[in-house]
């Protein structure tokens, strides 16, 4: 006991540090909520942490059922292909009319006007009423999407541009699937757009391919661009996602204006839903 | 004696304010802050009970931190630096020294000692704030770049107050 007393005074110095550092360390992360969040959130990555370890483990003893299960499916495909593969014409009985399952036509037009360098980008093309274009419809290049059909007369067609702070089309990322809606935004580079609207909790590759997402005008699967930076705006829920473009606007020359058959059908039934309340 | 204390609660009084309407608002943009206020704590005399000076530096570090709005960070790091104060002087004082109540001033002490003395007591302190502050290991160099360049700056303000009450004392 008097060995003890004498350590603790010999060594007071280190013990009174001890004692008021963590009384200190307790006013620190009990009063201020970055402190006491940060020190909750690491505890939580400890144990989430050591979750992935253990179920990393127990994915092992479960190989033997997965394997049994996936030559199981592989026999069932096998079989299911060699079905397709010598078909039983007795057996097809019904014939399906294919052209009733086109949702697209396309029309190919020419470029006859094109601007890059504005803040609202316009691009006149050379196909119009007569040719089947009509307000609204979404244009796209072989590399891209283009924009949204404006206006429309006899023989032109004026089409708002990707480049034009207003126009919005509906994009998804390859991998998560999810969507936002891309728009050129305050960028000024011809090459780079920006996607809106991804939640903060989706992982972005960088270099992620961005396709169209089929909500909008556009058939689904169409190439818009990859990204090339991601990260939060300022306090925001959303990521801020940098696309580069694949459309080359600078040299574009023939676009197709894409007809969607059903589009019609489609917005009468969604205006219903607003209809109703 | 009645002299060391009056001299050190006006000192107290002077850094503490300075720190908060004045330091508070100096610094280079988030990367070197300066911290003065620790002067006071490093100027207390020699032979200052542990206790006693513990209690000191609790109570200055959350004087501070009243007025920054982080209930305990500058308290935790006065603390350590009180730690690191101590082992200090025992190791590079004699016992004589050691047990008077010197007040460990540059003109009481020798320059060099007492610029050694500032620069490892500050880094002390500024670590131990810095990382209190950031609370993480993530992006850790950052917090030492902001450690080291605010310790440089806390010294030469420290030196430069110094110099302004520099008096060559007969010794």
């Amino acid at each position: 006991m008097k060995n003890l007393w004498l350590i603790l005074t010999k060594y007071n110095a280190f013990f009174f540090f001890v004692v008021f550092f963590v009384f200190a360390y307790y006013l620190v992360v009990q009063n201020n909520t970055f402190q006491r969040a940060s020190a909750v959130n690491s505890s939580n990555e400890l144990v989430g942490a050591a979750y992935a370890k253990i179920n990393g483990w127990k994915s092992y003893l479960h190989l033997s059922e997965d394997n049994a299960l996936l030559a199981e499916e592989n026999a069932r495909l096998k079989e299911q292909l060699q079905r397709l593969m010598a078909p039983d014409s007795l057996e097809q009985g019904t014939v399906v009319d294919s052209s009733e399952k086109v949702q697209y036509h396309y029309i190919v037009a020419k470029v006859t006007n094109n601007s890059i360098h504005q803040k609202n980008n316009y691009i006149t093309l050379d196909k119009g009423r007569i040719h089947g274009i009509k307000k609204g419809m979404g244009v796209i290049s072989a590399s891209g999407i283009v924009g949204i059909v404006l206006n429309v007369s006899d023989h032109f067609s004026t089409v708002q541009s990707l480049l034009h702070s207003e126009t919005r089309v509906s994009a998804a990322l390859e991998d998560s699937k999810a969507f936002g809606s891309l728009t050129w935004g305050d960028s000024y580079d011809a090459q780079v757009g920006t996607l809106k609207d991804i939640p903060n909790h989706v992982k972005v590759r960088k270099g992620e391919a961005v396709f169209t997402s089929g909500f909008s005008l556009f058939p689904p699967g169409i190439p818009i661009g990859r990204v090339i930076q991601t990260g939060v705006s300022g306090g925001d829920s959303f990521l801020d996602i940098k696309i580069e473009l694949s459309t080359q606007f600078h040299n574009l020359q023939h676009v197709y204006v894409v007809d969607d058959i059903l589009a019609a059908e489609r917005t009468e039934l969604e205006s219903q839903n607003e209809n109703n309340g | 004696m009645a002299k060391i204390f009056v001299n050190n609660i006006v000192r107290f009084v002077v850094l503490v304010i300075l720190q908060v309407f004045l330091f508070k608002n100096i610094g280079y943009y988030n990367l070197a802050i300066p911290f003065p206020y620790i002067l006071f704590i490093l100027l207390l005399p020699v032979g200052i009970p542990n206790f006693l000076l513990y209690c000191i530096a609790f109570f200055t570090g959350i004087t501070v931190d009243a007025f920054y709005d982080t209930l305990g960070v500058n308290a935790a790091a006065c603390v350590a630096l009180v730690w690191a104060r101590i082992l200090f002087i025992r190791i590079t004082l004699q016992t004589d020294q050691y047990e008077s109540y010197l007040t460990p001033l540059w003109g009481n002490v020798p320059f060099r000692w007492y610029f050694l003395y500032v620069t490892v007591l500050a880094l002390f302190h500024h670590a131990v704030l810095f990382m209190m502050e950031t609370f993480s290991f993530h992006q850790f160099h950052y917090t030492i770049i902001r450690v080291l360049l605010s310790c440089i700056f806390t010294v030469i303000i420290i030196l430069l107050f110094s110099l302004l009450f520099y008096r060559k004392k007969q010794r």
